[in-house]
């Protein structure tokens, strides 16, 4: 159990009853305040610093050679609590012929910023590493339907981000040298 | 006054009345602008940067002024005055209509009618004479002041009662109750003054405060023969002026607003006003009685010439003063936190009155000793 310490207050001297000493003391401490450096951030002018493991808006990624890493498992839209993320599973566009049939994009990808929590679970159950939480912190709009993401913004908003895996490639590769798996 | 004498009845008056606008249109400009020294002194102290985005659109392209100036928040009051003229006017449905309206009014009315007898500078006719600058050279000068002043609060008393609910009426109730203690303290601890000041052997002591700013030319200024009394007249101003630490009728955190909380628009922004209007004018007059008015330094003769320009820069000098005092009003509120109610009472009557008193009693004896005539 924690001890209890009564403190014995020493009686106010004369001079701490007059209030005077402490009142210039305190007027030393604010007026050496003034020559300090302010600590306020100019917003608009002036962006603070965002730290590498931000949680901001979601976004969708490609990879770098530019195809959708998406294939709308919707893993996240499942996980995602204040619901905020839609799916329209589709094909894959025309023209890509190794993925063609063999995987999905989504046809429509929606997240409701006026639901979003930034929790990143989206992120945290993402298969495909497709779905990233970055450093854009300020989204605002004038209606409740500009505040949702639709896939476009979405992927401009998450633009390219460096992959470890570049499954297609190894994939391209397997096939190539006869060893698929 | 012999140029006064060769005037028209209506020239003077015509020439009094262009001179009372001017000083109401310099003392409400420091008004405006101490709220703007304000919010700055109150960022710097803070930490922050204070009000620097406001600014006239064709200013803002003066190379390197315009954004100097803008820093400054120069054209802030000018946005906050138009704020409050462009607000929508809202009276509460349970006022007093007639003392609601007239509640600002008396607060400010006061406030503007102290400068009358305010002297700030001194004019050099050709003769040699010195004439005071000052709307009207009354006698009295400081007994007008200390009665009308106190008239102020009830402009405070007023607006408490008139918007009938229970934030303003405390408010109003310590307004008045703080006005009867400190106002007290304040007339004793200038009593001392006047008795320093009065030559002896004369009948009638002079009340005049241009008596009190000559006698402080080239010799100590009389906040170091009495420091005393000029504590006393300083924290009876404070709170004369409700100002932290003493601002009962207000008190936003546990009144709200105080006395304006009912109020809004434009009659708040005369409440605003008188109260800034209060601090400049309390500063001008502690610079009058204490801080040898418009004479240079202690001890010192004026370096500026018996002309017009020692005119001018004997007014600007009595201004950096009265800045400087300003400044400490505002720097004093942004250090202290605010008295609670009971201490801002048992401070007034039983250390401030009593100190009073023992400093008057003892200037009595030592004045009456110093003028014995030598025998």
């Amino acid at each position: 159990m924690a001890k209890t310490v009564v403190l014995e207050r020493k009686p106010l001297s004369l001079s701490e009853r007059t209030y005077l000493p402490q009142i210039a003391t305190g007027l030393k401490t604010t007026f050496s305040n003034m020559f300090k450096k302010n600590v306020t951030l100019q917003y608009p002018e002036e962006r603070p610093v965002i730290p590498q493991n931000y949680r901001g808006v979601p976004t969708l990624v490609k990879d770098p050679n530019n195809r959708e890493k998406c294939v709308s498992c919707q893993l996240c839209e499942f996980v995602c609590p204040p619901k905020a993320i839609r799916i329209t599973p589709g094909e894959v566009p025309e023209g890509e012929a190794d993925r063609e049939h063999v995987e999905k994009a989504p046809k429509e990808f929606e997240i409701n910023m006026l639901r979003c929590i930034y929790c990143g679970y989206c992120q945290e159950v993402c298969p495909e590493e497709a779905i990233f939480l970055q450093q854009e912190y300020s989204s605002s709009g004038y209606s409740r339907e500009e505040m949702i993401n639709n896939k476009e913004k979405l992927y401009e908003l998450g633009g390219v981000v460096p992959d470890k895996h570049y499954k297609w490639d190894k994939k391209k590769k397997a096939e190539q040298e006869g060893n698929s798996h | 006054m012999e140029l006064w004498n060769s005037l028209e009845l209506w020239q003077i008056v015509a020439i009094k009345v262009i001179f009372a606008f001017m000083m109401i249109g310099a003392v409400m400009t420091m008004a405006g602008y101490s709220v703007l020294a304000e919010r700055k002194v109150s960022a710097w102290m803070q930490g922050r940067v204070g009000p620097n985005r406001t600014v006239l659109p064709f200013i803002e392209h003066i190379p390197v002024i315009g954004p100097f100036l803008k820093g400054l928040g120069v054209f802030q009051p000018l946005a906050d005055g138009l704020k409050f003229l462009f607000k929508e006017e809202i009276v509460p449905g349970h006022v007093n209509k007639l003392y609601y309206y007239l509640a600002p009014i008396i607060a400010l009315v006061p406030a503007l009618t102290t400068m009358t007898v305010l002297p700030f500078g001194e004019f050099f006719t050709e003769a040699g004479d010195r004439i005071p600058l000052m709307l009207a050279d009354l006698e009295v000068g400081i007994l007008f002041i200390l009665a009308v002043s106190s008239l102020g609060v009830y402009g405070i008393v007023l607006a408490g009662w008139s918007s009938n609910s229970k934030y303003p009426f405390l408010g109003g109730i310590r307004s008045s109750a703080q006005m009867i203690s400190y106002e007290l303290a304040m007339g004793l601890s200038l009593l001392p003054i006047f008795l320093w000041v009065s030559k002896p052997g004369i009948d009638v002591a002079a009340l005049s405060l241009v008596e009190i700013v000559h006698s402080q030319d080239q010799s100590m200024w009389l906040v170091f023969v009495q420091p005393l009394s000029a504590l006393i007249f300083m924290i009876a101003l404070f709170a004369e002026t409700n100002r932290l630490p003493f601002d009962m009728p207000e008190s936003e955190t546990d009144l709200v607003g105080g006395f304006h909380t009912e109020y809004g628009s434009f009659k708040f922004g005369i409440f605003f006003v008188a109260e800034y209007a209060h601090i400049v004018i309390g500063s001008a007059i502690f610079t009058t009685i204490f801080l040898g008015g418009w004479h240079f330094l202690p001890w010192m003769a004026d370096p500026w010439p018996s002309t017009w320009i020692g005119s001018i820069l004997g007014v600007v000098w009595f201004l950096t003063k009265t800045i400087g005092l300003i400044f400490f009003f505002i720097w004093v509120r942004w250090t202290l936190p605010r008295f609670r109610y009971d201490q801002v009472m048992s401070l007034g009557w039983t250390k401030l009155l009593p100190l009073a008193l023992a400093n008057l009693l003892f200037y009595v004896i030592l004045v009456t000793w110093l003028d014995q005539p030598a025998s």
